[in-house]
């Protein structure tokens, strides 16, 4: 990382997002920091269940009502007004000022997130006549414009288009026209290639980072594909059934990481398997899978993990910093060194 | 000579009537030997599912022929085909739509057994207890339903269902695509060790280059149904001679941050495989294509022992200077 830090765009810190199920309460989000730099990519990676989705919901106030919500932690977004505020004590109404105008969302399965009964351009126009007040000839001209942006070919025409009408590359550039055509200062990307094949995904990796160039905005990146989290993003922030577990630049986690969840995660791809004498390749797999209900009050990964002792379960470890802007939440991180 | 275990010759499958015709697979050649693991490897609408499709005769061929240890099958009838079936097993994609929710472990590997008059009576129990620890699950979890397991292990289940009748070949259809990088781990080497404990062949079909590069012999490189690439797993990783195949390794991406990310995209998007553009079906996105790629199909060219690819750029195309993706030297 460079000297002058870039301006915040978003600081949580101690998040906890709790739900009320007919089982009780759960906690899917608990502890979360994580930080997001104007022009800068924070990737959020995890496996399912690992609440990475949901931290990205309490961002934007879409957790599901009245049965889900932000317990504890501050949630601060400095607009392009310059203000902070803390987006967890933003009233519904107020969030839906901020929703497409300054935080923007795309996710993975465009076809769902796209309105089937209007054309692509109705549904970019209709969104910036609501969010930049243009009159209707100029939300059109501007639809146009966004969709040339994201490089659809012969856009104008295919403004018209509906969404069925595309596949899912083009419906994917879409919805990136959709988020960035009110200059969000903050684009959320949950899993936005995993449906699309690896060279439609390639595409859109490309068009995300040349957007994040020229238009200086913080991209939070939600992925569980480590190839994915070493070409887009410059922090990362790993989380384990719910808990963040490691924070640090993306060079450090994927030379020198310094949890054990995080280590595993990065051993365990088969690009890194070693040959056996008899010819197999094997993988270090991590023992078992995540639990979903935790009876110990520890550290979660612990009943898989290589390096526990007693200790690791009797109290949730800390974050702590273990280096310039490296944090990790084992005890024993210097067992990993 | 023993023939291979399976042998397809010219296979084409067509769906639909024209002028709504899918051409799905189109004159593909191969062969899997004994005890080997074939990748089948593409994007969508690479028709490598339906190859599989095919082969257990789940789909009739519209042209082309088929063998399964010499005998012909491409055309035999269903009932004629029974008998064969339980040699070739398939394990799916989707642990959870795979198995019947209502049925215990127990039943679901029952199925497979009594379909085939297998360990009948007293021997079911024992049998259920070491197909279930051969995948690593317990006796016990015999009792259970689907439910009541995780996704990797719902993906053992299916294994221990495909082995249950002693197959000589296994179709795996995405075995690992629907699982956690963690889980897929696990269930990747388990398929590699009954690979050796019993001897199986097996066609591997993925999307994944790294998962086809570490589990397979060779690898079949297709393009909207198309053959672009045969050979080696490690040649045609690592020096691969189709400009498609060199599109898709430099598509996927690499878990080091300081691999070189100067790369050649592909434009555009796959076309429909309702309308396959002339020629050379690739050459829509090919860097290299020229008028000659619209005027005819390119044949298969030699590249060496075992290794072959479809372009007549041949010579154009320099055995690419990708740089090593071992990930042994990433730390």
């Amino acid at each position: 990382m460079s000297g002058i830090h870039p301006a915040h765009v978003l600081a949580i810190r101690g998040l906890d997002v709790r739900f009320r199920t007919e089982a009780g309460e759960v906690t899917p989000v608990r502890g979360v920091d994580l930080d997001v730099f104007a022009g800068r990519v924070t990737a959020l990676v995890g496996e399912s269940g690992s609440g990475k989705s949901v931290t990205s919901l309490a961002v934007i106030g879409l957790l599901p009502r009245p049965s889900g919500g932000v317990a504890a932690g501050s949630v601060a977004y400095t607009g392009k007004s310059g203000v902070t505020v803390d987006l967890a004590r933003t009233p519904a109404s107020a969030m839906r000022a901020y929703r497409g105008s300054e935080i923007a969302m795309i996710f993975q399965e465009p076809m769902t997130s796209l309105n089937p009964v209007l054309s692509v351009g109705e549904q970019i126009a209709e969104q910036v006549r609501l969010h930049m007040r243009l009159d209707a000839a100029a939300a059109w001209r501007r639809a146009e414009d966004m969709l040339g942006l994201v490089e659809i070919p012969d856009a104008r025409r295919r403004a018209h288009d509906y969404p069925h009408q595309m596949s899912g590359g083009m419906r994917q550039r879409v919805m990136i026209a959709l988020a960035m055509s009110c200059n969000p200062r903050l684009l959320i990307a949950d899993e936005p290639t995993t449906a699309l094949d690896v060279t439609i995904q390639a595409q859109i990796l490309a068009l995300i980072d040349q957007l994040r160039k020229t238009h200086g905005m913080g991209v939070l990146f939600i992925t569980h594909n480590l190839g994915v989290v070493a070409e887009v993003a410059d922090t990362v922030s790993v989380m384990y059934a719910g808990e963040m577990v490691e924070r640090t630049d993306v060079r450090t986690l994927f030379r020198a990481p310094r949890h054990p969840y995080s280590q595993a995660l990065i051993d365990c791809l088969p690009a890194r398997a070693a040959r056996a004498a008899d010819g197999r390749r094997l993988i270090r797999a991590i023992p078992g899978s995540v639990a979903t209900a935790f009876a110990a009050p520890g550290c979660r990964f612990a009943p898989r993990c290589a390096f526990r002792d007693d200790a690791c379960e009797a109290a949730l470890p800390d974050l702590r910093e273990i280096g310039e802007g490296h944090v990790s939440r084992c005890r024993r991180w210097e067992a990993l060194a | 000579m023993t023939p291979p275990l399976v042998s397809v010759h010219n296979l084409c499958k067509r769906f639909g009537q024209p002028p709504a015709l899918v051409h799905a697979v189109e004159d593909v050649s191969f062969e899997v030997r004994r005890g080997e693991v074939l990748g089948l490897v593409g994007e969508s609408g690479s028709g490598k599912s339906t190859i599989g499709r095919l082969i257990l005769r789940a789909l009739d061929p519209s042209e082309g022929d088929i063998a399964f240890d010499g005998l012909p099958i491409a055309r035999i009838s269903q009932r004629q085909m029974r008998p064969l079936r339980r040699r070739m097993q398939m394990v799916f994609q989707d642990p959870y739509a795979s198995l019947n929710p209502r049925l215990r472990v127990r039943d679901i590997i029952g199925e497979a057994l009594d379909a085939h008059g297998l360990a009948p009576g007293k021997a079911r129990r024992a049998r259920l207890a070491t197909l279930l620890e051969t995948v690593g699950l317990e006796a016990a979890h015999a009792d259970r339903f689907p439910h009541e397991f995780s996704g990797g292990q719902r993906q053992r289940i299916g294994i221990a269902r495909a082995l249950a009748v002693e197959p000589d070949l296994i179709i795996a259809d995405e075995p690992v695509s629907a699982l956690d990088v963690s889980v897929q781990a696990q269930v990747l080497n388990l398929l590699q060790d009954l690979r050796r404990r019993f001897g199986l062949s097996m066609l591997f079909i993925s999307h994944d280059l790294d998962v086809v590069e570490l589990m397979c012999d060779r690898i079949i490189v297709l393009y909207l149904g198309r053959v672009m690439e045969i050979g080696p797993a490690e040649q045609v990783c690592r020096s691969p001679r189709h400009p498609y195949t060199q599109a898709l390794l430099a598509a996927s991406p690499r878990p080091d941050p300081d691999a070189p990310r100067v790369r050649r995209l592909l434009t555009g998007d796959i076309p429909s495989p309702l309308s396959p553009p002339s020629g050379c079906v690739f050459r829509t996105r090919c860097p290299l294509a020229t008028e000659a790629c619209a005027r005819q199909i390119p044949p298969m060219i030699a590249a060496g022992h075992d290794h072959a690819f479809a372009c007549i750029h041949a010579d154009a195309v320099p055995p690419s200077a990708l740089p090593e993706a071992t990930g042994d030297d990433i730390r």
